[in-house]
């Protein structure tokens, strides 16, 4: 598989996340502020938050395994998201590092800010299960 | 941060009993519940159902329609929630501590996803809470939930 760009799914879309940029070959995803992601007046909704940390996880997990010439697609088997500040109106950030990466699993780690990259709001911790090989799905 | 500072005071005066379908039609009917459209189903002294139907739009991956992981943990998140005011009778301003899912299955494409949220302890600053999410039938989980709640605003702001 070569490097190509990665479709946002339609839950991705609908939010209006869009890739912003990469860290550590892994891509930023970047998530405005509406009515739409909104909990309590003027804050993220939690699970918003966690929508862009899945995102930023499974696009970090997709570049990971081109990284290593595999084509696998991954089922996520659970997260855990640990809310650390509210969220403000404004842009937020999110990426995510695979930790490891073995031929049954990925560790994942993502991370979700707004100013500031070392003041996360939301860290989410996620297992993936990575399954056979697409052509054989079809 | 399913809720926080009580802009649900306007709705849910003081000393009056919580009632989870009236507060839903705030929650699941503005910002992201109302993205989702999250709908009242049911409650008891200590939990509170919503559903969301599926949609497109919701969805993680177009080849098979399933829904993104981060709908059901919306859903959980409200009904979780919900469930702590429910079981204390009255809305308290609180933030979500942490929340983890557990993917038993994937929710079918079309199907429409409950969640159930269960307030399991309270304490004066904590409510503990667990849940599922299933499609129907609360004997067929699609996933489990944990996770805890801390009050907010009066105590600190």
């Amino acid at each position: 598989m070569t490097d190509s760009p990665i479709a946002l799914p339609p839950y991705a879309q609908a939010l209006d996340m869009t890739i912003v940029d990469e860290i550590d070959g892994a891509p930023v995803i970047g998530m405005p502020f509406a009515d739409r992601v909104q909990g309590r007046p003027g804050y993220l909704h939690g699970g918003a938050i966690s929508g862009l940390l899945e995102i930023a996880a499974i696009a970090a997990v997709h570049r990971a395994l081109q990284a290593k010439g595999s084509d696998s697609a991954i089922k996520q088997v659970n997260v855990t998201v640990d809310f650390m500040r509210g969220g403000l109106s404004q842009m937020t950030y999110a990426v995510g590092e695979v930790t490891r990466l073995g031929r049954t699993m990925a560790n994942v780690e993502a991370r979700a800010w707004q100013d500031d990259r070392d003041k996360p709001i939301a860290m989410g911790h996620m297992h993936y299960l990575i399954k056979a090989k697409r052509e054989d799905a079809t | 941060m399913a809720f926080g500072k009580p802009d649900l005071g306007s709705i849910v005066p003081k000393g009056t009993e919580f009632d989870p379908a009236l507060v839903n039609k705030m929650m699941g009917k503005f910002g992201h519940g109302g993205f989702l459209d999250m709908e009242y189903v049911g409650h008891g002294a200590d939990w509170v159902e919503l559903a969301i139907d599926w949609r497109e739009d919701l969805v993680a991956d177009p080849d098979t329609g399933i829904l993104a992981s981060a709908v059901i943990i919306s859903l959980m998140d409200n009904a979780t929630s919900m469930s702590i005011w429910t079981k204390l009778g009255e809305f308290r301003p609180q933030v979500t501590m942490d929340l983890r899912i557990d993917y038993l299955r994937p929710s079918p494409s079309g199907e429409r996803v409950y969640g159930r949220g269960i307030c399991y302890h309270l304490t004066n600053s904590i409510g503990f809470v667990r849940g599922f999410a299933h499609n129907g039938n609360p004997d067929e989980p699609l996933a489990h939930a944990s996770g805890t709640f801390i009050r907010i605003g009066d105590r600190i702001s």
